[in-house]
């Protein structure tokens, strides 16, 4: 696992704060963990100077705590780099990445409709994947949040 | 997603759920005279909720429910999905269930891209082209039928691997089949390659230069006709692949032609492989047994679908249900590059321009719209119409399928 351990090795010397932050999960799957403050900088140096020219999706996930957002890069379409940051649960937002990856976009409006993150940076119009009309503040990928049809209290 | 608009362009919506639609779909066009200035693509009418949904219920239910995303990527969902369980779970799946779920997988792509040849030739007007591929497209149909007991969504896979064995009687029907379905192919690679007219109504169309579909993120098929040289079968291996010889298809045509081309040349290479499968299946049991309750863990699995990689990230709580499970179908990722596609082009084009990245508007949801400026009102246009418009448009130029329809249906 050469590839593995160089980008680890690379990542760990250039950003301090990422000295025990980088995993190898397994071949070609590494899970970085940085802090939300420092992800410009972090995302910037993986996609110009790394080679992390995929951007596959990014997930976002309520993890009661606060929020999760990992954007999953990929280099020759080969290695994925698994990279989370975490916003707290109240005002939270992200810097939008679609100056490095315009089909970003419809990856934060998911975060933005499902989960109510702010995306900083990006005009959204309308609504995606929720239909127009979908009522403000309900954010259903929460974990507060259930579908009353299934006979569960709508918070 | 979002282009400005200028006075004097004509906006034309096409969809949402319009008869003629075969899935619901909004596309807005802004059009002046016969062009499209640019794209406004509005999604969403067939989100379902499908990843709350997978929260709620146990792995096992979520097989189901996430095998049926889609009729056609039924089971590429279904094993990203199972896969990134597995990878939790720290399950070692016998050799023999890989080698099965590749078999499945590669059938699933021949039927797939026949059926896409088949809609091709529909838009375009080469009417015989649909009939062909889709009464070869029965085979595999058929085949799967057999081995699995459904034409889709086949239930195959298991947690911890799959559900039903291939019997020598099967997979001696399934070579018999490779044989036909490959002489079929090598007509359609042949009409692909010589007839002129198709070539030249399928060439200059829905171009994009490699550099644009590298940076809109272009994957499957779609890319790999504008140079892009990744197939996740190759690059980041999974279920049997890894034991198998197998070329990934590039082309540089950048357009219509050239995502043609390499649909068709994948048919053989899908074929190259099921032999290869059916020849060198290990012994051994098809599945073991999993935990109810996966333990704490995450995994990012991918697979390359018909329509390109499918990724799917599953996070485990140590219960029996996932903490979140996210899906990003191939199509997802192709919807940007269509809006680039179509943008400075002509209407007559619209329909072959985005059959041709072979949209799954099951697995992404996503719709288009189109308005007309110039008479400044808001105009419905089915698509068939604009279908039909676009093959009058192309007689009127002297690419016309009439002639071809007549000769190919004597034979």
């Amino acid at each position: 696992m050469a590839g593995e351990d160089k980008i680890k090795q690379e990542l760990t010397e250039r950003f301090g704060y990422l000295k025990d932050a980088v995993t190898i999960q397994r071949e070609r799957r590494i899970i970085v963990e940085s802090p939300a403050a420092n992800f410009a900088e972090v995302f910037d140096y993986l996609v110009n100077k790394m080679g992390f020219s995929g951007l596959s999706a990014i997930t976002g996930m309520d993890e009661v705590t606060g929020f999760a957002v990992i954007y999953h890069l990929t280099r020759e379409g080969s290695i994925v780099l698994n990279l989370r940051i975490r916003v707290p649960r109240e005002n939270p937002s992200i810097k939008t990445v679609t100056q490095y990856f315009p089909a970003a976009d419809a990856y934060e409006r998911e975060l933005a409709d499902l989960l109510g993150i702010k995306i900083d940076g990006l005009t959204i119009n309308h609504h995606y994947p929720l239909p127009d009309g979908w009522p403000e503040g309900q954010y259903p990928l929460r974990k507060d949040w259930h579908n009353s049809a299934s006979g569960e209290q709508k918070d | 997603m979002h282009d400005s608009h200028n006075a004097g362009d004509v906006q034309v919506p096409i969809g949402p759920q319009h008869p003629s639609l075969k899935e619901p779909e909004s596309f807005l066009l802004t059009l002046r005279g016969e062009k499209i200035t640019s794209v406004d693509v509005i999604l969403g009418y067939n989100h379902r909720g499908i990843e709350k949904a997978c929260e709620e219920r146990t792995y096992v239910q979520d097989l189901y429910l996430i095998e049926r995303i889609c009729g056609i990527c039924s089971h590429s969902h279904s094993t990203a999905f199972v896969q990134a369980v597995e990878e939790i779970a720290g399950l070692d799946i016998p050799k023999r269930a890989k080698y099965i779920r590749t078999l499945v997988a590669e059938l699933e792509r021949v039927h797939s891209h026949l059926l896409w040849l088949g809609v091709a030739g529909h838009e375009v007007g080469f009417d015989t082209l649909l009939m062909y591929t889709w009464r070869d497209r029965e085979i595999v149909m058929d085949l799967l039928a057999t081995l699995t007991g459904n034409r889709v969504n086949y239930g195959i896979n298991t947690i911890g691997g799959v559900r039903r064995d291939v019997t020598p009687e099967q997979a001696e029907e399934a070579l018999k089949a490779m044989e036909k379905l490959e002489e079929s192919t090598n007509y359609f690679i042949e009409l692909a390659s010589k007839e002129i007219t198709l070539i030249k109504r399928l060439s200059g169309v829905g171009v994009v230069s490699n550099e644009d579909a590298v940076k809109l993120g272009a994957v499957g098929p779609t890319g790999r006709a504008s140079g892009i040289q990744r197939d996740v079968r190759r690059d980041d291996p999974y279920a049997a692949y890894g034991e198998l010889d197998f070329d990934v298809i590039v082309d540089n045509h950048n357009d219509v032609y050239g995502r043609t081309l390499v649909r068709v040349k994948e048919l053989k290479e899908s074929f190259k492989m099921i032999r290869q499968i059916l020849k060198n299946m290990p012994d051994g049991p098809i599945a073991v047994k999993a935990p109810r309750k996966i333990p704490a863990g995450e995994a990012v699995s991918r697979y390359e679908a018909p329509r390109g990689e499918d990724m799917h990230y599953v996070r485990a709580n140590g219960t029996d249900k996932p903490d979140r499970v996210k899906v990003r179908p191939p199509t997802l990722a192709n919807i940007q590059v269509v809006a680039h596609m179509l943008k400075d082009r002509y209407l007559a084009d619209m329909p072959i321009v985005i059959a041709a990245i072979d949209p799954c508007f099951s697995c992404t949801d996503r719709m288009i719209s189109i308005n007309n400026l110039d008479t400044k009102k808001k105009e419905t246009v089915i698509w068939n119409k604009i279908r039909l418009m676009g093959i009058e448009h192309y007689k009127k130029q002297g690419i016309d399928f009439t002639e071809l329809n007549k000769k190919f249906f004597m034979v």
